[in-house]
């Protein structure tokens, strides 16, 4: 069963992971039971964002205006997000 | 990366993270699992644990190194009345924690100081879904206590993470555990097929299910998995001697994981001290960079440099790194050798003996050897020759 992620969706992380900015590997990681996933730069930039408030069309229009250099990032960004939703690692809020 | 010099000693540091760091806190339970893991002799570590103090300096010295998993385990943990301490300072350090507990000593005051403490997850151990083999594998009565705990955890908003030990006695019931960790509403359940070190190598006869029985279970776990789908995460762990291939052992000698016992040892692996030859720092003496990054236990085998034939120029080597070097020692006698699992190694022939001997009614009609602390006393004294069975194929 797997859902695609559209841009009016909202999305928290999931129960019980933690996301945190980890300076010893200088990167985001994501914390859960059993595991850890390290997040490059762009996959923690998307998933910094995950709030449980911003819709996903919030969240590309903030990173477009945060790396307005990036061109055509919106494709990555909902690619990093289906990716994180079949693995579980977030909750649809609406 | 790691160069190591002939005698197997780092000559330059390694760059690896101990990301994962298991404190076991005490070897000391009330529970005498047949199939634990500890020392056999982890009685001659119950006088000497090492103090509130030391494990928080323990943990902040591991958190700058990189540590992010911290598991706190034993024996039970909850032994120690001052798992509260080693929480918070664990949250506050920034560690992912999580409480590895049969579940004995979880009272509702301490587990609302855990939770405000920031503790972030409990694995349960749960054994059958029957009072009787509960009860037998583990020597205690404990099967209502485990049902009021898994509520307890689950009440009080934790992720609920079971942990099943599989043998012999339980084997034949995976539908039922699972359809009863459907119930308690876990979120993960490990069906952790018994391996064999410590306390399970002495019983490993009596606990070895057949291979038949190994397929069946992993088929009713996938279909179970396709059933509930992300619910609840399953994980099968194969062991090793019905694969045909060595796992990468803790994802390699001193590459992500480190132990500090409850004497203080660090150690790469849960059960590394059975090795010959090594001297492991311990935390009263070294700090924990020195143990990860200079000592020479944790460059022994680190990398692929120590490795002999059939290993060495093996095209697999990098991928498994010769498999476990405790299991290597415990069958072979030679901790340098493949590991056994592995069907090129000139030693696999143990692996299908000892499979082969699993089915041998004989043997598995002798009296289990428990884990407690008379058995343990008396193996660490040397006095119980007929409790240790010789396992080496010495020449």
């Amino acid at each position: 069963m797997t859902t695609s992620v559209n841009p009016a969706d909202i999305y928290s992380l999931a129960r019980h992971y933690r996301f945190q900015w980890e300076e010893a590997q200088q990167c985001y990681v994501l914390l859960f039971p059993e595991g850890m996933i390290k997040l490059n730069g762009g996959a923690g930039e998307v998933i910094k964002r995950v709030d449980g408030n911003k819709t996903v069309a919030d969240i590309v229009t903030e990173l477009q205006q945060a790396f307005p250099d990036a061109t055509d990032i919106e494709a990555d960004i909902l690619a990093m997000l289906q990716l994180a939703l079949e693995k579980a690692w977030l909750e649809k809020r609406n | 990366m790691t160069t190591t010099g002939n005698n197997g000693v780092a000559a330059s540091k390694t760059n690896t993270q101990p990301l994962w760091l298991l404190a076991e806190v005490t070897y000391r339970c009330p529970l005498h699992c047949a199939f634990c893991y500890n020392p056999t002799d982890y009685d001659k570590h119950t006088q000497n644990e090492l103090t509130t103090e030391q494990w928080i300096q323990a943990l902040r010295d591991a958190r700058k190194m990189g540590a992010l998993q911290l598991g706190i385990s034993g024996g039970e943990p909850l032994l120690r009345d001052d798992i509260e301490d080693i929480v918070r300072e664990a949250r506050q350090l920034g560690y992912y924690s999580n409480l590895i507990t049969s579940g004995v000593g979880l009272t509702e005051k301490r587990i609302q100081e855990f939770k405000e403490g920031g503790l972030d997850h409990i694995q349960l151990s749960m054994h059958d879904i029957t009072e009787e083999i509960n009860n037998f594998i583990t020597n205690t009565k404990t099967f209502e206590l485990k049902k009021k705990v898994a509520a307890m955890i689950k009440g009080h908003g934790y992720p609920m993470v079971l942990n099943v030990v599989i043998h012999r006695y339980n084997i034949g019931h995976i539908k039922e555990i699972l359809e009863m960790a459907e119930a308690l509403g876990a979120d993960y359940v490990e069906l952790a097929n018994t391996q064999y070190y410590g306390w399970s190598l002495i019983n490993r006869s009596q606990l070895m299910p057949t291979k038949e029985q190994i397929d069946h279970a992993e088929m009713i776990t996938n279909e179970f998995r396709q059933k509930v789908g992300n619910k609840m995460k399953i994980f099968f762990v194969v062991p090793d001697y019905f694969s045909d291939r060595p796992k990468k052992c803790m994802n390699g000698w001193g590459e992500v994981f480190m132990i500090v016992t409850a004497n203080g040892d660090v150690l790469p692996c849960h059960s590394a001290r059975v090795l010959p030859g090594m001297a492991f720092p311990n935390v009263r003496e070294h700090g924990l960079e020195w143990a990860w990054k200079e000592s020479p236990a944790f460059n022994k085998y680190r990398g692929d440099d120590w490795m002999k034939e059939p290993c060495r120029s093996c095209p697999e080597k990098e991928k498994d790194l010769g498999g476990c070097r405790c299991q290597a020692f415990l069958l072979s006698g030679d901790a340098e050798s493949a590991d056994p699992v592995c069907t090129l190694s000139p030693n696999h022939h143990l692996i299908e003996k000892a499979i082969e001997d699993a089915k041998n009614p004989q043997l598995q009609a002798q009296p289990i050897v428990f884990r407690n602390d008379k058995n343990s006393r008396r193996i660490a004294a040397g006095e119980a020759p007929e409790l240790v069975k010789e396992f080496h194929a010495l020449p």
